[in-house]
């Protein structure tokens, strides 16, 4: 299906709306309440399962599927050498080179 | 943009991949001071690497390292679609210079020092693995935000 001109702003207006209601969401609702002690270890722990799953649907996911591509290996070259305390920039470009280099074969 | 079933699909959709950012927010509410119209115009400025950057690692936020680090990214972000926009077909096929390797790589930086102590580590474990068996049975953008719930456990954990 092709969208007209017009549909496509009101999508682009609608999920700019929707995305605006998800993140006020949570500031709005819970803001102004005193939260239970645990709730800051829950907060705590959200950041490494957000990440981690970001990281993972990234590089071995595509659509509904599970996949693994030149990105794949560029990443995990880079994770390896995160671990061993290289900088970030000299791991982002190792990843990049190493990603492009197998794609150019 | 590839659509499959009209607006209300692709909207469904959209929102879906956004859906992260509710479980964001829940976790940034605490950290914000006013009123709910001025805590969700600040909760506006929450993206995947500020969010993570300005966590302080106890269960609270630095709002201003929130929003400091959302608008240079929000204006580097205009600025590529506008060049994207009008030099993109001179560049090709993008996916030849390896620079969807960029943001994975970012954000391992981000896990990394997030990885505490053994709770943490088993959370990001158990995240990864959620996010991963859920790809082929839910939209995407369900997997991450469903990841997030992993971090209930902090309700009956004590150590980070």
């Amino acid at each position: 299906m092709t969208l007209s001109y017009a549909e496509v702003w009101w999508l682009i207006l609608g999920l700019a709306a929707l995305t605006a209601l998800i993140k006020a969401a949570g500031p709005v609702l819970l803001g102004g309440r005193t939260l239970p002690p645990w709730s800051s270890r829950v907060i705590v722990l959200m950041a490494p399962a957000l990440l981690s799953a970001l990281v993972v649907t990234a590089v071995l996911a595509e659509g509904r599927s599970w996949s693994v591509g030149a990105h794949t290996v560029g990443v995990a070259v880079a994770g390896v050498m995160l671990w061993r305390r290289c900088s970030l920039i000299l791991c982002v470009s190792v990843a990049v080179l190493v990603t492009a280099g197998l794609r150019a074969l | 943009m590839g659509v499959g079933g009209g607006i209300p699909a692709a909207l469904t959709a959209g929102s879906l991949m956004n859906a992260r950012f509710l479980a964001m927010g829940i976790a940034l509410a605490p950290s914000l001071p006013g009123g709910p119209l001025k805590r969700a115009a600040q909760g506006q400025t929450v993206v995947d690497s500020s969010w993570a950057l300005a966590n302080r690692g106890d269960g609270t936020f630095d709002r201003w390292l929130l929003f400091g680090t959302t608008v240079p990214q929000y204006a580097a972000w205009t600025f590529g679609s506008v060049v994207g926009a009008v030099f993109g077909d001179a560049l090709g096929d993008t996916e030849r210079l390896g620079l969807d390797a960029i943001y994975p790589v970012f954000f391992l930086s981000l896990l990394f020092a997030e990885l505490r102590g053994p709770t943490s580590r088993r959370v990001a474990l158990a995240g990864a693995l959620v996010a991963l068996a859920l790809v082929p049975v839910t939209p995407p953008g369900v997997p991450i935000l469903a990841a997030s719930a992993v971090a209930l456990v902090g309700v009956v954990r004590r150590s980070g």
